[in-house]
């Protein structure tokens, strides 16, 4: 590696270390351009004052968090949040949010909205957020209920889960083997939904005949899922459908069975994002997959976390605001808020959608 | 490894003096044990799970080897001289993010096209490390580590949030990475021309043994007048061109391109030359070997999946696999070094 390079003066030497400083300081300007993202300062509404709300997904440029975060900002305009910024990791990791929670700390943010990407993770940092004066709105993925004011969820997990059970079952005529392809191994959300679907297997006669044979995790990673796709076809040469629970997860186990020799003999459904799954759905590889509309949950998140910091709700159960366009939503037991039903989508519909 | 099985092999009868020093020369071939692991590997695989080497799983081997392979190739260039590029990952994601925008911008562009675009997209990216490597006479370890960042950040800034589906893509593009030809995916295909011919390159022509030659001893090598900072910064060029086409190659074959496509794959194609018996220090190794390991590599994580087990290992194997590596070529090393103080204390 041209590390033994003799004879160097002391020019050679200067030289070399303004090339690592100059490399240095352009990989820094990199990262910063890509991890700290934009900051939209809308004109202060009436009563607004000068308030702050900033979202931290799981990860940034994530197609699906981009709807979510689209949907955030709009309300958060209406609400009347002075500004509201995005920032989060690039990388969706257990530890990698704690930073940017910290900076929010000390630039005295108002309101964190949060999907963690581990419950207890950044429950430490929240923490101190909270004991500065911020109030904590998990959305999409919780942290542990200690740490944060509401939990916006998108459905009731439940229900999210039985569509899903549902959908495979319809495909795969309602008896045969079954695998789940899921994300992170400890993402909350995602277990929280395989948890209700294995216990509904196993607890609804109309299933019986179905057995959940794997459960496998592609990280919401395209081409790990990839090899994850098709290792559940070679240890389970019985497969009839895969669940995928997963935007990433799902478009990639399309990709690869459209490719492959299974299209059409292995039916897969689980959470997509339209504009995604579109040519699968045309090409028949996937029939019939599940969603709710993702901007309506950063829309809901933003109005909530307004009425928290105007004192109008503490996130004890009961508690009522009004959610901009989308009218009134209530606080149930555990602080936990219901954003809407999940949607279903097929070749019929698909074409309506466009995120 | 290889040491086990020159005892193994060696009291076996050889018929005759030529023979014997054939069958000796295969058996110092670095490529050997990786090779005999690969055998072993897939054999053992196929004898507890016959479904691997159905005709669909023969195909997503090959397949999934294919874009480490051409990334393999243009990384030994670089080891073998004595350096390293760690932002092939990011070079990768950039050309297929580009690939992607291309077809988006212009929908019946010939593919041809798109890959001679690719390719000098991702040359160009590599002779950015090569001039700062060269010119800077910075250890190529710090340089492309910083533009593993920056090429990364500039991803992230072009592509936002914006991904390209194989969707958008036509389909003939997409077609490359399932049709077969012999049995063999074309992109596989291509591959395979592409590691033979940087084979041949590198073996049989005066500057592919030049890089042998700067990696053994850059000082020796200027001294013997070869322009080394040209040899290098080439050498980067021509990693980068491949990074291109593998980036091309993985919009052809993933369904998605996007701000993070590429991330942390510089590790899985350092690991896949180290594996195929390419030194980290310079002055030895084959692409040939460098594809055999990339193959290793992928293979093995689909025999654990196609075996059922735990994933959590597989990345313990891998480390198993490079430190092994690692062993035999320090084992090699030093048994060359030791015939050569003798013989030469010979001729004395």
């Amino acid at each position: 590696m041209m590390l033994n390079r003799k004879n160097k003066g002391l020019t050679g030497r200067l030289g070399s270390m303004v090339a690592i400083t100059a490399v240095a300081a352009l990989a820094l300007t990199a990262c910063n351009s890509g991890s700290a993202s934009s900051t939209d300062s809308s004109s202060p509404s009436a009563g607004g004052g000068d308030q702050k709300i900033t979202f931290i997904p799981k990860q940034l440029n994530n197609p699906y968090t981009d709807v979510v975060l689209g949907g955030g900002k709009k309300g958060a305009t209406e609400a009347g949040f002075a500004s509201s910024q995005v920032v989060g990791p690039l990388e969706a990791s257990a530890s990698s949010q704690v930073s940017f929670i910290n900076a929010e700390t000390q630039a005295g943010t108002n309101v964190i909205a949060i999907a963690a990407n581990d419950p207890d993770a950044v429950c430490t940092a929240l923490g101190e957020a909270r004991s500065a004066g911020a109030k904590i709105v998990a959305f999409d993925s919780d942290t542990n209920p200690d740490c944060r004011d509401v939990f916006i969820s998108q459905v009731v997990a439940k229900d999210v889960a039985l569509i899903q059970t549902k959908l495979i079952a319809e495909q795969i005529g309602g008896s045969g083997e079954i695998a789940i392809l899921s994300a992170t191994a400890n993402a909350t959300n995602q277990n929280e939904w395989i948890k209700y679907m294995e216990e509904e297997l196993a607890s609804n006669p109309a299933y019986k005949d179905i057995k959940l044979v794997a459960k496998v995790y592609g990280d919401d990673n395209d081409t790990k899922s990839f090899q994850e796709a098709q290792g559940l076809m070679q240890a389970h040469p019985n497969l009839k459908g895969i669940i995928s629970p997963t935007t990433v997860g799902i478009a990639a186990t399309a990709r690869y069975l459209s490719t492959s020799a299974y299209k059409g003999k292995v039916a897969l459904t689980g959470l997509g994002l339209p504009n995604e799954m579109r040519p699968f759905v045309k090409d028949g590889t996937v029939k019939e997959f599940a969603l709710w509309d993702p901007a309506q949950l950063g829309y809901v998140a933003a109005f909530a976390g307004k009425a928290l910091t105007d004192g109008k709700i503490t996130g004890a159960e009961g508690d009522t605001f009004t959610a901009g366009e989308l009218g009134e939503r209530k606080v149930e037991k555990g602080g936990l808020v219901i954003v809407g039903p999940p949607t279903v989508f097929n070749a019929e519909n698909i074409d309506k959608y466009n995120f | 490894m290889s040491s086990a099985l020159d005892h193994k092999n060696a009291p076996a009868p050889a018929p005759a003096a030529g023979a014997r020093s054939a069958v000796a020369s295969v058996l110092r071939m670095r490529e050997l044990p990786v090779l005999i692991a690969l055998a072993l590997l897939v054999l053992v695989t196929y004898l507890i799970n016959p479904l691997f080497l159905t005709a669909q799983g023969v195909k997503d081997l090959l397949l999934n080897a294919t874009i480490i392979m051409i990334l393999a190739v243009g990384q030994t260039l670089l080891i073998i001289t004595r350096n390293i590029d760690l932002s092939v990952g990011s070079m990768l994601g950039l050309v297929a993010f580009g690939t992607g925008s291309i077809f988006a911008a212009v929908p019946d562009v010939p593919i041809i096209a798109v890959f001679a675009i690719g390719m000098a997209f991702g040359a160009l990216l590599g002779a950015i490390n090569g001039a700062l490597v060269t010119l800077a006479k910075v250890p190529a370890l710090v340089i492309t580590l910083g533009t593993l960042y920056v090429y990364r950040g500039l991803n992230n800034a072009w592509a936002g949030g914006k991904q390209f589906f194989a969707g958008d893509r036509p389909e003939e593009f997409g077609a490359l990475s399932v049709n077969t030809f012999l049995g063999f995916p074309v992109i596989t295909l291509l591959a395979i021309v592409v590691v033979i011919a940087v084979a041949i390159y590198m073996s049989g022509t005066r500057p592919g043994r030049d890089l042998y030659a700067i990696g053994s001893d850059p000082d020796a090598a200027t001294a013997f007048g070869i322009k080394v900072s040209k040899r290098v910064f080439l050498a980067f060029l021509a990693n980068g061109a491949l990074a291109g086409l593998a980036g091309v190659l993985y919009a052809s074959r993933f369904n998605s391109v996007g701000a993070t496509t590429g991330t942390g794959m510089e590790l899985t194609v350092v690991a896949a030359a180290v594996v195929g018996g390419v030194a980290i220090f310079g002055g030895s190794g084959s692409v040939t070997g460098a594809a055999l390991g990339a193959v290793l590599l992928t293979t093995i994580t689909s025999s654990l999946t196609a075996l059922r087990v735990d994933k959590f290992w597989q990345q313990a194997i891998v480390g198993v696999l490079i430190l092994t590596a690692i062993i035999i070529d320090r084992v090699a090393s030093l048994r060359t070094a030791k015939k050569l103080r003798i013989s030469e204390a010979r001729n004395v």
